[in-house]
């Protein structure tokens, strides 16, 4: 069943893309859909007949060359069931919503066959995106990860006459490719290190990693650190985090469907995926997640705040969507996998329903992106307008606190924040802090966009608000699909994401190596029985401090934690706990039993998420107060008083121009790597290139060579004693040369 | 003779027998109006004899006190041999036939020649070397000079027989030296002798005589000059018969010499081979770029690969044999390709030799100017064709023996010879328009074209398992 959904989309592909001339263009768009919904249904009866072993499904062996060998195969687990029932559910909307939108195009010629090709991109994205995340090894998955890069590429560039969107689709290939790199030197890495790119290997072996040194750059570091951090870079890359962010933006150059799929929905969540699927070796490298942390906790600021500003409908759902990956990689950060997991899963929802509700509305008003000369639409678009009302609420996180009830947004966000304070530590505070704010403009900019859009009175162009019209069914009914998720997913899977371990254990098909230890010492869930197989599990921690022998090093710092969590509940149990040898057991078990199965690990001294369900009030219903004041600040700027907006622009310039140029980072960059690199490259290409090596071939093929043939054919006169001369020449040199070198002697 | 070296030399003696017969037989009868036929038949006894030595026995043989030797490598060049010259017999009949040209010595010459170099490849002792060589060279310098009526022709032969004299006479002379600072004839005599202690200066210089003559055989830079003469020169047939089979059983005598009598000393005569593979690939690129005349350039093209023949060689290893004769056989089948291609040049019925003549071929005749690109692709050495195996054969060979420079000489010759060999794809595709050739022509030519052109092809899959033979071959000779 796996393979199928996996070639599905492939077939689609090939067959739109190639065939659509015999068969036709509709035919063809409808073959790709039609394939692709067969995938998102098989995808989701995977997801719920999920077993809890990890399933391999062998394809074909794949590459055989020394001691790298590899199958291409499946691995299916949680992690990846997840992956496919948003990929392949979100894609087959989108092909479904693409027959409206694409219907028309003014960026191509009249009677110009342009649909086949992009439904055939699309589906070839979704193809390379299932491989990336059913891949059983890493270069499998970067195979996937290159090829949703291409997708990505010919879908930014699909209106090829705009010079704006062919400058996007480079520029985002890239600056990718700076992410690839890191990702490229951190396969490399683990590949040295361990001598197999199996992800099972790789897991297995990951406490050894976490042991070793490697030389890298200038000095000796921690072999898993290093390769936590490449493998980040990589992620940083695909996701659109600080510093390679600013590729996501300008690839709204793309059509909205596209924008709704690759760059919100499924590929740029790659990288989260990324960091969840070596959540073991992860674990083992505190230093790189720290970093993690604080860089998602950064991104999700930084692009909150240009949200705040900018103009564009799709450039404004850009930047929250970085800013919202920014979330999900301060869960991974802290090691609340299941969170960031859970918030990937809703924001696909949630985001693909607000570009492309963003998109009908785009759609209604001929292809307008200026929210400035949008307004007043809610009755034109009802239910445009009522999805993306469902959208704005999911992606605020409305919802009642201290309760499981509320949007989508809602319950996977506050489990975030709520991670995030659940750290205790230096990078977790930053990030809790800067996530509340940032879900404070989150709301503003999100309802800044509702009400500029469908609310106030309609400005700009007159003749496009007149013939503003609500999109064709087959674009409302993704939306409403979407809607649903966007409404009650949170709801119905917070449990298995973001529950007590126990249910968290039981989703992701983890073997509970620890129980909720301090639910024991609060007494809330646990009963007398789990409570003692609780004590035990940690006791199995707390001796391997005094008894050091067997038990490895690394495990044993990182459960110092946990020692001192668990420390207050089973203090008691460990006094009386004297045997020994049950106790080391205990220990092995900690450290290895992990290794075979479960989607996602969690180190025996990760309590983050115990610590998260524990939070005291203020912190659980912080992010819902940010949130009202997000809401109240937008309804008072852009409902009330209309005109406040452009006073604080006016009062706030360098704040407000620093906000609207996104930090400078464009200029910057500009300026520290873009010029510097064309000049350098100018300089090779005129000086290197042109004078020395083109001007050395030429000189060699056009003087040199010919000389020595005129001269060879001179010598070959005819002459017969020319002849003999030559050969009795060669012999006297062939003699003299061994006479002098004295042969081997 | 006992009867166990009689049955040793038995495909050799057949062949020959089979000659005078056949001689007889011919002067008795119909003279020339048997050509055809007997052009054929040999062929055919070839190609029967081929079989025959392919699938005898793998033992390794010695006849006549060890002088004579039926060996892996022997039956590897030999099975090359004989399968080469039946393929350019057939190729030749028509040709010949329709100018007059197909005397019934021709096929018998031949097949007294391929005698010649089956005995040189089996040599065990400087004298049967000789008269191996001799037996080949005798019958071609007649069949150089095939067409009386030509001063071209004529030319060519004399030029052959004088200047390949000189080479016997170096050979000879060679031999002599060896003779008198070893003190026997007999291969396994002077290994043993050249590799006990010092050895004597004389030794060497016999070793640098005999390499000489040798390197004339194989047309190795710089006893070269006379292949661009002579093979302009001969008949078209004949020049096809001088590219390959004389070339594959010269250059494994060449290999016999050096391993099996001079095997000790591989220090001393590696700098000899690799000096001449260095000269001949230099020379066989860049002289061949002025040339306008496609049998000039096929001479001279000739000369280029047998630099790249003796890179292996010059490696001084069992896989370095394996690698040279991987290449010859590869050589030797593109060169049937392509010289069924030039046999098959006509304008108006008459050969036409010109390059230039080749201008837009590819609009008369898409396929064979297809089959011609894949050819020339595969001489030039381009990825995935044979031919490019074929070089990374011999150039990994050179870089195991620790001999990267040549290795990297020879990637430059052959950056410099790719282009003649694309000059000749660029007229054919690109070229101005001239004066078309004719279309059609011999099927039998037109069959080995594209059997060739598509070995090329489909060779890279396993070589058609000669890397296998080669390996083994290359294993009995050097130990």
């Amino acid at each position: 069943m796996a393979t199928i959904i996996l070639f599905a989309p492939l077939l689609g592909a090939l067959i739109c893309g190639f065939a659509w001339r015999v068969i036709g263009e509709k035919a063809a768009q409808w073959t790709a859909t039609g394939l692709l919904m067969l995938s998102a249904f098989l995808s989701w009866i995977v997801f719920f007949t999920l077993d809890t072993e990890i399933e391999h499904i062998q394809i074909l062996r794949w590459i055989e060359s020394g001691s790298l060998s590899t199958d291409w195969a499946i691995r299916l687990d949680r992690l990846t069931a997840i992956m496919l029932i948003v990929i392949t559910t979100v894609s087959s909307l989108v092909h479904l919503y693409s027959f409206g939108y694409m219907a028309h195009d003014e960026n191509f010629r009249p009677g110009e066959s342009y649909r086949p090709r992009f439904f055939a991109y699309l589906s070839f994205f979704t193809f390379a995106m299932l491989m990336l995340v059913t891949a059983d090894n890493l270069v499998q998955m970067f195979f996937g990860w290159e090829g949703v890069g291409v997708a990505s590429y010919l879908l930014i560039g699909f209106y090829y006459r705009k010079p704006s969107a062919n400058a996007a689709a480079i520029k985002a290939f890239v600056v990718n490719r700076v992410g690839d790199f890191g990702f490229a030197l951190g396969i490399f890495a683990l590949f040295f290190l361990v001598d197999s790119i199996s992800f099972d290997v790789i897991f297995a072996a990951a406490p050894q990693i976490a042991q070793t040194e490697l030389e890298f750059l200038w000095t000796e570091w921690n072999a898993a650190e290093v390769v936590a951090f490449l493998l980040f870079v990589g992620a940083m890359g695909k996701s659109a985090q600080l510093l390679l962010h600013t590729w996501l933006p300008d690839a709204m150059e793309g059509p909205t469907p596209v924008s709704a799929l690759i760059h919100a929905a499924t590929m740029v969540t790659a990288g989260v995926f990324l960091v969840v699927r070596m959540s073991p070796l992860m674990e083992f490298a505190p230093n790189a997640t720290a970093f993690i942390t604080v860089l998602g906790a950064t991104t999700a600021f930084f692009a909150a705040t240009v949200g705040l500003v900018q103009t564009d409908i799709k450039r404004v759902i850009a930047y929250s969507t970085c800013s919202q990956l920014g979330y999900m990689f301060v869960a991974a950060g802290v090691g609340v996998y299941s969170a960031a997991m859970f918030h990937l899963l809703t924001h696909a929802f949630f985001k693909a329903m607000l570009f492309l509700g963003a998109g009908s509305v785009i759609h209604g008003m001929h292809h307008e992106q200026d929210m400035r000369n949008y307004g007043g639409l809610r009755k034109k678009m009802p239910y445009t307008f009522w999805a993306m009302m469902i959208g704005t609420l999911a992606i605020t996180g409305v919802g009642i606190p201290l309760t499981g009830i509320g949007f989508a947004g809602f319950l996977s966000k506050d489990a975030i924040i709520e991670s995030a304070w659940g750290a205790m530590s230096g990078p977790g505070a930053y990030a809790f802090w800067l996530l509340v704010i940032s879900a404070m403009f989150t709301s503003f900019y999100s309802w800044r966009l509702m009400f500029l859009t469908f609310y106030g009175t309609p400005r700009g162009n007159k003749k496009a608000h007149a013939s503003a019209h609500e999109s064709p069914t087959v674009m409302l009914v993704p939306l409403g699909v979407l809607a649903i998720g966007a409404i009650f997913s949170g709801m119905v899977w917070s449990g298995a994401f973001f529950g007590s371990h126990e249910q968290v254990n039981r989703f992701f098909g983890i073997e509970a190596v620890h129980g909720e230890q301090s639910a024991g010492a609060h007494g809330e869930a646990a009963g007398g029985d789990d409570h003692g197989e609780d004590a035990q599990a940690a006791l199995g921690v707390a001796p391997g401090e005094d008894h050091g022998a067997g038990a490895s090093a690394a495990v044993a710092e990182l459960a110092e934690g946990d020692v001192e969590a668990a420390l207050g509940a089973v203090a008691e149990p460990a006094q009386t706990a004297t045997d020994h040898a049950s106790a080391e057991d205990a220990h092995g078990a900690a450290a290895e039993g992990w290794t075979g199965s479960g989607a996602i690990y969690m180190a025996p001294g990760n309590d983050v998420l115990d610590a998260a369900h524990h939070a005291p009030l203020p912190v659980k219903i912080a992010p819902f107060i940010a949130m009202l004041l997000g809401f109240v600040g937008a309804y008072v700027m852009y409902i009330r008083r209309p005109d406040l907006p452009g006073k604080i622009a006016e009062n706030q310039r360098p704040l407000y121009l620093f906000l609207l140029n996104k930090w400078y980072f464009d200029e910057l960059y500009d300026v520290l790597i873009v010029r510097p690199v064309k000049a350098l490259g100018g300089l090779l290409w005129r000086r290197g290139d042109g004078k020395i090596i083109d001007g050395g071939i030429n000189g060699l093929a056009l003087g040199i060579i010919p000389f020595l043939a005129r001269l060879a054919g001179r010598a070959q006169s005819g002459y017969l004693f020319h002849y003999a001369f030559a050969m009795v020449l060669g012999i006297a040199i062939l003699i003299t040369w061994m006479t002098l070198s004295g042969g081997a002697h | 003779m006992t009867s166990a070296d009689f049955s040793t030399v038995l495909p050799e003696f057949v062949l020959a027998f089979y000659a005078l017969v056949a001689l007889l037989g011919a002067v008795y009868t119909g003279k020339d109006e048997h050509g055809p036929l007997l052009t054929w038949l040999t062929g055919g006894v070839f190609v029967l004899l081929a079989a025959w030595i392919g699938f005898s026995g793998q033992n390794d043989l010695a006849a006549f006190g060890g002088s004579f030797k039926d060996d892996g490598f022997s039956r590897f060049a030999k099975v090359t041999i004989l399968l080469s010259a039946a393929s350019i017999l057939v190729m030749s009949e028509g040709y010949m036939a329709r100018r007059g040209l197909l005397r019934f010595e021709y096929p018998l010459l031949v097949a007294l020649a391929v005698v010649g170099m089956m005995v040189m490849v089996s040599a065990g002792d400087l004298m049967v070397l000789y008269m191996g060589l001799e037996l080949q060279s005798l019958a071609l310098y007649v069949v150089a000079s095939l067409r009386r009526d030509s001063v071209k022709s004529t030319e060519a032969g004399l030029k052959y027989f004088v200047l390949g004299a000189l080479s016997s006479g170096l050979l000879l002379y060679g031999a002599s030296l060896t003779y008198g600072f070893a003190g026997t004839t007999l291969f396994d005599g002077i290994f043993l002798a050249a590799s006990a202690g010092d050895m004597p200066l004389g030794l060497l210089f016999g070793l640098v005589f005999i390499a000489s003559g040798l390197a004339f055989k194989v047309s190795a830079a710089p006893f070269h000059m006379w292949t661009p003469d002579v093979y302009e020169g001969s008949p078209t047939p004949v020049t096809a018969v001088f590219a390959t089979a004389p070339k594959v059983a010269a250059m494994a005598l060449f290999a016999r010499v050096v391993h099996d009598a001079f095997g000790g000393i591989v220090g001393d005569w590696q700098q000899i081979v690799a000096l001449l593979s260095v000269a001949s690939m230099f020379l066989g690129a860049i002289a061949a770029i002025g040339q306008t005349d496609i049998k000039r350039l096929m001479a001279y093209s000739s000369i280029n690969h047998m630099g790249f023949a003796l890179m292996g060689l010059a490696s001084g290893t069992a896989y370095g044999v394996q690698a040279m004769l991987v290449y010859m056989a590869i050589y030797v089948t593109m060169n049937i390709g392509t010289f069924a291609f030039i046999l098959g040049m006509e304008r108006d019925g008459r050969p036409v030799v010109r390059i230039s003549a080749l201008s837009m071929y590819s609009r008369q005749e898409p396929l064979k100017a297809l089959a011609v690109l894949v050819l020339m692709f595969s001489m030039a050495g381009v990825p995935p064709l044979l031919g490019f195996f074929g070089k990374f054969y011999v150039l990994s060979a050179a870089v195991q023996a620790d001999l990267g420079w040549l290795a990297i000489l020879g990637v430059i010759a052959s950056a410099i010879a790719a282009f003649y060999y694309l000059r000749i794809i660029y007229l054919m595709y690109f070229g101005a328009e001239t004066e078309a050739l004719d279309t059609g022509g011999s099927r039998v030519l037109w069959g080995f074209l594209m059997a060739s052109a598509a070995a090329m092809v489909f060779g890279i899959v396993n070589l058609f398992g000669i890397e296998g033979a080669a390996a083994l071959a290359a294993a009995t000779l050097v130990n």
